[in-house]
């Protein structure tokens, strides 16, 4: 189990991932503490400095790559994923992770995304998602939730948005989790829990963009509502929240998650449903909770944590053996062999 | 009683037919088999771009040309000495290509009224039968009966044993040409080993084909084509595409660095990544990607980390890929791309050769985006190009072109292949620790060849971050002042055009070096424009003849070629692109000669064309 691996002594410290860069987010930006927690938790891979590679896309939250003080590359519009794909590929020893948004990674970069995630490269990809396009100042994205009045959307927009784990979980990902920019040490854990993952990690974080879509997760991050809307899930812990005393709770009737009182006598704790990231079946339920908190209606809690991890071959390592197993077949390609081929003929002088 | 032999020195046999009758395999076993006795030889395969056209009809035809001849040849023939026509569509399409007196071998079972009609003969009018051949030597052989007969011992259905009518043909064209069938027995042996009767089916029905030969008497004579006086050596047949792949495994293994190849199948350039992906013992990393734009972004990604990163394509992937191929650009990373093209635009003719995508390759991007661009000539030229392509990219640290096109990438031609003694080593330094002159490390600091240091992750001491936004020069943070914009684009135009010191200096492929006109080619037209000057020059004229490897940057004296000249032409397959970059670089009156037909220059068209435009009036 990831969780209680004993961890390396730390040799480095968050300041060895900073740089020289001035960081230019608009002050207030989720995208700080994204990246304090990052800088935080990677001295905690023991891994060395130079091993660590962040690869980016293009958004606000493509500009991280300059702020850690590791090998990074600052890409195109939503190819990270496929770079960093080629990396992995071609040198499986490195920490690689891609940092991207709601709209490089799941609109123009979608089709990397899931070909990533379904390939499983073990590669940490850490979505950060603010349901808006920051950078070319405030387009609808594709995890707008509808009707969302935007610059290029007068009148509302009219897409369906799209739910990024059930997405991730569709195309097979190996572990799917979410986090938050406001709760920094579950965030820390998270990114310590993708890294640790052997596989393609995609990590889903809700960060505010306070100057286009200010509050677009107040519902879950603010002290007032949080404990009422959201539900850490904690493997094998029952599904337990709410402001009272962790009233409240999740039960399987069926197939049908149902939210249940605890305290009004009719299910008591044993009645829950018991959190198992190993559980396909059910991690697709997980991710299905995904009311609109803008709705009226009764609510499911917004999950967060590890909604499933399962071990896949990765994509790297099958390659790898390829080769190996092509060298100890074949011997070690020669290449006057390969030139010359099977039939040939001699001109004479 | 073995018939009388006749030599000869030069056949051009085309094998025809339906897509679904094993015309490609055919030609490709006979041209294999011509290759092993020393015969000069050129191919060119031209097949329908659906991979089942609708059977008997006209676009449903499949061709194979091959050319062979005891002397030097260049090209896969303007005009056939043989048509083998496996049915009404098949002589349709072809007979305009064959020479008068030449000979028809036509399989009558494929002339049946259905098949007469799909070819669109009028009603009752079989061609076979009209006189209409009268002008040639016809020969209608019942293939399919004679076949089905020589198989009539194994068990296996008759629509099975149809399928190896064709090796009746290759039995008898082996028996016409006097060859020793191994070659295609030991193909055969290999490739249904595990399917005994599939096997039996076939040496049967090519033994029976041979044997046709030996007893009928319509055929009195054998013909032998000698060996050709080629350059001494060992030689091996070899398509382009096959050329090309072992072109970039023998610069990873010259350069030591292991091969990364990041695509997405395209016609015609898949057969690169088959070849590449069966050599896994050679360190090579095939990654068959989701799209294209994937295919060159884990390219990328594997070059960055210190990977021979090669991608392959065709004129529509290429489009495809052009924002990254900037982002290389910037990165100022070693890459090569390959564009086999094929007739566009869009899916255009994808089947079907073309050059249209050299002012693609050199202007086809967002922003000041100039990356050096490299062609390949022949079949066994992509060797070399590819070669040359991976040498300027690791050496000056930027993306390459490498523009190849159907007709090569599928033709075949005689190889006298290297020994990989041979050929250069590329000396590849990756940047290991910074020097004691550095107080840190500058990522975009050059040497004088305009060239930054290659440091790939896992170097201590090194980690830097990089990207597509503008470099300051020397440190590459990212900087929006606008004197440095303007510097950074300068340098790495620069970069490219210093290439040139590092290119040999264009030779003159034939012709004196100065007079009437020099013929300015590039890629796969060398062969028709080499037959065409050679023909002009034994009839006395002055024409000369340049053929360029390197499209950007030119060699350095190109420019005082061509102004030796009073008259220049330059003969492409699109619609006249080298020509205007010629005219802007050197400002020079040079003429377009253009075909966009989707096939080959022929050789008579371009004589005709060269003597036109000497005979006009200055
Ligand atoms: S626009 Fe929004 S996401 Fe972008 S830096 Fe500013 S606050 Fe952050």
């Amino acid at each position: 189990m990831p969780e209680t691996m004993p961890l390396p002594a730390p040799t480095l410290t968050a300041k060895d991932f900073q740089t020289d860069q001035e960081v230019r987010w608009c002050p207030g930006c989720g995208d700080y503490a994204i990246l304090a927690a990052m800088q935080k938790t990677l001295p905690q891979l023991g891994v060395p400095k130079e091993h660590i590679v962040v690869i980016s896309g293009i958004g606000c939250s493509s500009r991280f790559p300059y702020y850690v003080n590791t090998f990074g590359m600052h890409s195109i519009h939503g190819r990270a994923t496929a770079i960093a794909s080629g990396l992995k590929a071609s040198r499986p020893e490195l920490s690689i992770w891609i940092v991207t948004g709601d709209g490089d990674g799941l609109s123009i970069g979608g089709n990397h995304t899931i070909h990533l995630l379904r390939r499983n490269f073990d590669v940490n990809v850490m979505l950060f998602n603010n349901q808006i396009y920051g950078l070319t100042k405030g387009q609808y994205s594709p995890t707008s939730e509808a009707n969302k009045v935007t610059k290029s959307t007068p009148f509302g927009s009219l897409d369906h948005p799209f739910n990024p784990l059930a997405l991730a979980m569709g195309a097979d990902a190996s572990f799917v989790a979410r986090s938050m920019d406001r709760d920094p040490k579950h965030l820390q854990a998270m990114l310590l829990r993708s890294a640790n993952h052997k596989g393609a990690s995609f990590l889903e974080i809700y960060q505010n963009c306070n100057i286009f879509n200010d509050e677009a997760f107040a519902v879950f991050t603010d002290k007032g509502s949080k404990a009422d809307t959201t539900l850490f899930m904690e493997q094998g812990k029952p599904l337990r929240y709410g402001a009272e005393g962790r009233n409240k709770g999740i039960r399987l009737d069926g197939y049908k998650p149902q939210v249940v009182s605890l305290t009004e006598g009719n299910y008591n704790e044993d009645d829950l449903w018991v959190h198992d990231e190993q559980d396909f079946f059910k991690a697709q339920i997980l991710t299905r909770f995904f009311d609109n908190p803008a709705e009226e209606a009764e609510q499911l809690p917004r999950p967060f944590g590890v909604f499933y991890e399962s071990k896949r071959a990765c994509y790297e390592e099958g390659l790898a053996l390829q080769i190996e197993e092509a060298i100890e077949r074949r011997g070690l390609g020669n290449l006057d062999a390969l030139i010359q081929g099977r039939e040939t003929w001699e001109i004479a002088k | 009683m073995s018939k009388p032999t006749q030599t000869i020195e030069d056949v051009v046999i085309k094998f025809a037919g339906d897509s679904g009758d094993g015309m490609q395999l055919t030609g490709s076993q006979f041209a294999n088999n011509t290759a092993l006795i020393g015969a000069d030889l050129s191919t060119f395969p031209d097949f329908p771009a659906e991979i089942r056209a609708p059977q008997g009809t006209l676009p449903g035809v499949s061709g194979y040309q091959l050319h062979f001849s005891s002397n030097r040849i260049y090209t896969p023939g303007d005009t056939c000495d043989v048509l083998v026509a496996m049915n009404a569509a098949a002589l349709k399409v072809n007979l305009k290509a064959l020479r008068t007196g030449g000979m028809i071998i036509a399989d009558t079972s494929g002339f049946d009224a259905k098949n007469l009609r799909l070819a669109n003969y009028s009603d009752g009018d079989n061609p076979l039968e009209n006189g209409s051949l009268q002008g040639f030597e016809l020969h209608k052989i019942d293939i399919s009966k004679l076949s089905r007969e020589a198989l009539k011992d194994i068990q296996m259905g008759t629509k099975e044993k149809d399928r190896a009518k064709n090796m009746f043909v290759l039995g008898f064209l082996y028996w016409l040409y006097n060859r020793d069938m191994a070659s295609t027995l030991q193909f055969l042996k290999e490739k249904f080993g595990k399917r005994p009767e599939i096997l039996e089916a076939n040496l049967h029905s090519m033994q029976a084909g041979y044997n046709y030969g030996d007893t009928v008497e319509a055929f009195s004579t054998r013909y032998i084509v000698n060996k050709a006086k080629l350059a001494p050596g060992r030689y091996r047949s070899i398509t382009g595409n096959t050329a090309l792949a072992y072109g970039l495994i023998a610069a990873a293994q010259k350069s030591n660095l292991p091969l990364f190849v990041g695509t997405y199948p395209i016609t015609p350039a898949s057969d690169i990544l088959h070849e590449l992906a069966r050599h896994k013992n050679f360190n090579v990393r095939t990654f068959q990607a989701e799209d294209e734009i994937a295919g060159i972004a884990a390219t990328i990604g594997a070059a960055y980390g210190g990977s021979l990163g090669v991608t392959t394509t065709s004129g529509p992937g290429m489009a495809l890929k052009t924002e990254a191929m900037g982002l290389a650009m910037m990165l100022e990373i070693p890459l090569v791309i390959v564009d086999v093209q094929r007739g566009g635009p869009s899916t255009g003719l994808p089947t079907k050769t073309e050059q249209s995508d050299l002012l693609q390759a050199y202007y086809g991007r967002n922003g000041e985006c100039p990356m050096p661009v490299v062609a390949a000539a022949t079949p066994c030229d992509c060797f070399d190009a590819a070669f040359e392509a991976v040498r300027i990219a690791l050496l000056h640290m930027t993306p390459v072109i490498l523009l190849s096109d159907g007709y090569i990438a599928n033709g075949a031609e005689p190889w006298r292949f290297p020994a990989s003694t041979d050929l250069p080593a590329i000396d590849v330094h990756f940047k290991k620790e910074i020097s004691e002159s550095e107080t840190s490390f500058q990522p975009y600091q050059r040497d004088e060849r305009g060239v930054r240091p290659w440091a790939v992750p896992g170097t201590k001491g090194l980690e830097h971050r990089i990207g597509g936004l503008e470099k300051e020069d020397i440190t590459g943070n990212v900087s929006y002042d606008p004197d440095n914009h303007q510097k950074m684009v300068k340098i790495r135009a620069e970069k490219v055009a210093l290439v040139a010191d590092d290119i040999p200096l264009q030779k003159l492929d034939s012709g004196p070096d100065q007079g009437e006109l020099l013929v300015i080619g590039w890629g796969s037209t060398f062969g028709a424009i080499k037959s065409a000057v050679q023909t002009l020059q034994s009839a006395g004229h002055s024409v000369s003849h340049v053929h360029l490897r390197h499209l950007r940057p030119f060699p350095k004296n190109l420019g005082s070629i061509i102004r030796k000249f009073k008259k220049v032409i330059v003969p492409e397959l699109n619609n006249g692109q080298l020509v205007k970059i010629l005219r802007d670089e050197f400002l020079i009156d040079a003429l377009p000669y253009n075909k966009i037909k989707g096939v080959p220059f022929n050789k008579g068209e371009l004589v005709d064309a060269f003597q036109k435009l000497m005979e006009a009036k200055a």
